[in-house]
Order: C-alpha cells, then structure tokens, then sequence
C-alpha cells in the first residue's frame, strides 16, 4: 500500500503545464453546479488504448472507471459506446470530432495504458468536442498496476475539475464500520474503502464492539470508540501501520464521539460521569484535556468548522435534541436549530458554509443540510433510519448510514448530492454504517 | 391516569416475561435450569439456591425498564431493584456492573449517553439505597446491543432497560 502510494505520488506531468491547472474555459463545456442543474452532461469515453503488451485489459477497465466515476456524480451522462461512430485506437491521432458530435457527446475523454517493468502509465485528454479543442492539457500518472484503480480516479478527478471548476472527490478513501450478523448479534469490524466501495481493509478483528471511526483531515489516522476494555473509549489508529493506543481513557468513565480538530493536534469528544455527558477536548502530544460544555444535560457528536475556531454539537439542554454552536474554547453557546423534531450529529462542510445533520421527526429520519446560523434548512433524505451524514471533501456530497426496518434490518451506506439528487447506495461487502469521508489524495 | 396505570401494567408484564429470557450478556457459565430433582435440595449455583447469581438474574430480577428517551425510574422498577438492594445486601461477596441501552430510535452518540443515563439512575438508586458505591459500576451500550430484534414498540420496550449483571468481587 505505501509503495502505491509512493509512487503516486510521484505524478509525471506530460507537456509543461503545471498539475491540475484548469484552463479558462469560455465555450459551452460547462457546468455550473448550482442548485438548478438537472441535465447531466453528455459525454464519451472509449476504451482507453492499451500500448504495450497486456495493457489492453488495464486500458478498458480503467476506461470504465472513469465513466463509473463521471456518470456516478450524477453531473454527467455516457453517450454508450455502442453508439460510437469513431474508434480511438492510437492516443496520437487525431480526434474526428465531427463523430462525437453527431452522437452529442459533448466531452470526449481518450486515454492510453502501457506497462512495463512493473509499472503502468496512464495518459488521458479531455476534449470539448463542440469547441473542437483540448480542454486543458494531457496528462499522465504512474504506478505499480495494483494501483490501477486510484490512477482511474485521478482521470476522473481531474475531467470533474476541469469541466466544473470545482475540485473532484473520487480518488479519497472511507473509513466506516463493516457489520455482519443480525441485529441481536451484530459483529463489526473498522474498515477502509475507496469512495466507491472498492479495495476494502479490515483495521480491526471483529472481537470488540467498535463505532464511529473518524478520519484526521490528513487521512492519517482514524480516531474511533472501542469496547476492547469492555468500557466505549476513544482510541486512535495509525492507517499506515494498523496501530492502535487508547487516546482517552479514565477507569470506570466512557467517552466516545471523537473527532479531530482540522490541525490533527486537538481531539473532541463526548465524556460521560455519572448521568451527565460533556464535550472535552484533549491536546494529542500532552494528553491535556480541557472540557468545553458543563450543562447537566447530554452534550455530544462535536464538529469542528474547517478554520478550527468553532464547534457545531448536539445538546438536549432544551429538552430535545438541538443544534448548537460555541467557540473552539468552550464557553456561551447558540443554539441554531428551531424546525421540528429533533436534530442531531451534526457535521461542518469542508467549505464552512454549511452543515449536515440527522433529522428525527414524526417517526422518520432524515439527512439534511442547513446554513451554519441554522437557516436555509433543506432535508435530502427521508427513511426509516439514515443517521451519520459525512462531507465527500469537496462539500457536493454526504454520506450517510442507512438501517432498514424489522428483524432482517440491516445497514447500509449512501450518498446523496446536497441538492438532494443522486441518493445512490455505496456497494460494500457486508452491511456498513458509520462513514467518514477523507481527503482527495 | 389511566394510561399511565395501563403503562405500569405493561411494564410490570415486560419485566416479569423478560425475566424468563436468559441474558445473553451474562458470563455466568452456570447451567440455569439444572436445578431440580437433586436428592438433598439445593444445588450451589443454580437458580434454586439464593445465593447464585442466576437466582437473582431469575427470580430476584435483574432488569428495569424505561419509557422512551426516559431514565426515570418508576414504581415497578423501583421495586425491582429494591429486590436488588436486598440480594446484594445479603451477597456482599459479589459486585455488579449495570448495563444501560437504548431503542434503536435514535443516533448512535446520544444513545450512549441515553444508556447511560439510564444505568446511572439505576446505579444511584442502589447507593442510595445501601449498596456501597465500590462495588458497583455502569457501561452503556446505547443502541448497538438489542435483545429483541423487531422494529415495533414491543421490542423496544423491551431494549429500553438497564441490567444489574452480577460478577465476582474483586476483593477477597
């Protein structure tokens, strides 16, 4: 895993154009994601060119990727390639764009695999096939073929980003808890998973009960709560290695709920001593803690806002659970939501200007999403039980953990645009809950 | 008033059914039932002999239940552990741990401490009542530990409770 990563990291830039550099774009190869758009782009993207010996195999499925990846986003829609009038088969020549425009296709992405020693380059162009133009410059990644997937997902990111302006989300990791069983015996399991349910990892057994793993703004690491001592305490586990160490731990004294603030260095977390439950937070290094809320009542599931200076909770102080909003350091906090029912388990966007929250009201739950002084409030999802929104890193999509209903109920994840378009389930191996979505890598 | 007397009935029902169900939870490795028919009477550690664990689990009572997003006790439970009370006053070798949980109507962080909340009162009450508070402790296990599976108020009457589990003092 770490040589994948390495070696990604080590992004070969064909031409001279600087990484991830969008060109202005002027023409009709656009979108603007606003709260209006309803028409998914169309685009193609034929089978990438498989140069060398063996590389055919790669080429197409990382081809497919990419369409997975684009049409998944709900932001764009593949012409088939049944439909193809014109076939690429060398990444050289030149694109018949007249082809592409009769099967209004209006972004076509080619793209050429070739291996060797151990290593696979992918290259790729974006084309406006209306303007009759490259969008942006080609581009190529590198790395060992077991990282086929992630180089797909850069393709993606970058067409994403290229044709919306805005940072892409598909090469970035979850981190969530894998559970199997029925409800009564239900083991569970933290794992990692690309965004899209691919290339799941276990980091814990199945022996202790584990909940809410939540990833450091770095991807780094993952704070999460475990019964191993047969109390719920906040742990931290190091992604690289799988090592773990309890990160708060008093004899007889639960705490749970954590969540890094965005410097990695602060900790939040929900303590609880006899019936009362506060949010502290503790300094990594110095393991010294500071409680930020003293109410009577049950304060929990801190968020941090991107710039660390505040922390968005839950409380039931009013007597319901509501939303809240206090300085990073504790002290007068206001309260933010008013509509009915319940609010809980809130989370700040990466843009800062939004949260996401659970929503329980007349016997449903609900996923929504709310300006951080509480207004503009919008639900995007309505079940039996969604809870646990998370923020995709560029801040267009959450997702979320959705339980079904009766004996067989079982859990699994979603995500939904914050339009509230595109509720889609995550594939995942077993039943999941509990998602945290890292960063772009 | 008549809704909550029909409430206590319903609750006392609950109770007096759930104390029939073995409790997953307990390690107790005793065989529960094996009990009777023993020439001389009682067998040490069977759910005939008042001193065992399992006597308490089965007839003392080791479970009280609680009214949606609620931790307070009411008259039925409040009876309950006044069984308790009296058990771990006569058994004062043995410690016990109070399990709270929740229904899996709602999230899972304010569960937890809904749970616990709940094992709390339960706790409090035993002090109160004479139990020293050093042999007593709580965990809460919110939500994620339902001994009845369906989505109905039937099964989540029964998931609203906190267990007294008996286990060995750890002096002496």
């Amino acid at each position: 895993m770490k040589q994948i990563v390495a070696s990604l990291l080590a992004v070969l830039i064909l031409a001279v154009s600087a990484p991830g550099v969008v060109l202005a774009q002027s023409g009709p190869l656009r979108i603007e994601i606003t709260e209006g758009v309803v028409e998914p782009l169309p685009y193609a993207v034929p089978d990438f060119v498989g140069e060398t010996a063996g590389a055919q195999q790669l080429a197409q499925q990382i081809a497919r990727v990419v369409a997975d990846d684009l049409t998944g986003s709900g932001l764009f829609r593949e012409v088939p390639r049944e439909a193809h009038i014109s076939q690429i088969t060398s990444f050289g020549s030149p694109v018949q764009f007249a082809d592409w425009k009769a099967i209004n296709a209006q972004a076509l992405v080619t793209g050429a695999v070739s291996s060797e020693g151990g290593r696979i380059v992918v290259k790729f162009r974006v084309w406006d096939v209306f303007a009759g133009s490259e969008l942006g410059q080609g581009m190529q990644f590198a790395g060992t073929p077991d990282g086929w997937r992630r180089m797909a997902h850069k393709v993606a990111d970058q067409v994403y980003s290229r044709i919306t302006g805005e940072s892409g989300y598909f090469d970035s990791r979850v981190v969530f808890v894998s559970e199997s069983g029925p409800k009564d015996q239900r083991s569970k399991r933290l794992a990692v998973m690309d965004y899209d349910g691919a290339s799941v990892q276990y980091l814990t057994g199945g022996n202790a009960l584990v909940l809410a793993p939540r990833f450091s703004e770095d991807g780094q690491r993952v704070l999460y709560t475990s019964y191993e001592t047969g109390m719920p305490r906040v742990h931290v586990l190091e992604v690289g290695t799988v090592q773990s160490r309890i990160l708060q731990g008093q004899d007889g004294v639960m705490s749970f709920a954590p969540r890094f603030a965005p410097n990695g260095q602060t900790v939040v977390y929900s303590l609880t001593q006899g019936s009362n439950t506060d949010i502290w937070a503790m300094d990594i290094a110095s393991g010294g803690t500071r409680q930020l809320t003293s109410a009577p009542s049950i304060e929990t599931a801190p968020s941090y806002s991107p710039d660390g200076s505040q922390i968005v909770f839950e409380s039931d102080r009013s007597g319901t659970q509501q939303l809240y909003v206090m300085s990073a350091s504790g002290g007068e906090a206001r309260r933010i939501s008013f509509g009915q029912g319940r609010y809980s388990t809130p989370v700040w966007s990466p843009r800062g200007d939004m949260i996401a929250f659970t929503k329980q009201n007349a016997g449903r739950f609900h996923i929504g999403v709310m300006r951080t002084d509480g207004s503009e409030e919008r639900l995007l999802t309505a079940s039996f039980l969604d809870e646990g929104p998370t923020w995709a890193p560029n801040g267009r999509v959450i997702m979320f953990a959705r339980e079904t209903q009766g004996a067989q109920g079982s859990s699994s994840l979603y995500t939904v645009d914050i339009s509230g378009r595109n509720l889609k389930r995550v594939r995942t191996p077993e039943g999941a809950s509990d998602p945290s979505w890292g960063p772009l890598q | 008033m008549r809704l909550t007397a029909k409430l206590t009935m319903l609750m006392a029902v609950l109770a007096v059914s759930a104390c029939t169900n073995a409790n997953r939870f307990d390690n107790g490795a005793v065989d529960l039932n094996a009990a009777t028919g023993n020439a001389g009477g009682i067998l040490p550690g069977s759910a005939s002999d008042p001193s065992s664990p399992a006597y308490f689990q089965q007839t003392v009572g080791d479970r009280v239940l609680f009214a949606v997003d609620q931790s307070t006790l009411g008259p039925e439970a409040r009876s309950t552990l006044d069984g308790q009370v009296q058990w771990l006053l006569t058994n004062s070798d043995y410690n016990a741990v109070i399990e709270g949980h929740a229904d899996e109507q709602g999230t899972r962080a304010y569960n937890l401490a809904l749970g616990a909340r709940r094992a709390n009162a339960v706790m409090e009450y035993l002090i109160a009542q004479g139990i020293p508070s050093s042999r007593l402790r709580f965990v809460s296990y919110g939500k994620e530990r339902p001994i009845e599976i369906c989505s109905e108020e039937a099964c989540y009457a029964k998931n609203r409770r906190a267990v007294t589990i008996i286990s060995a003092g750890l002096t002496g």
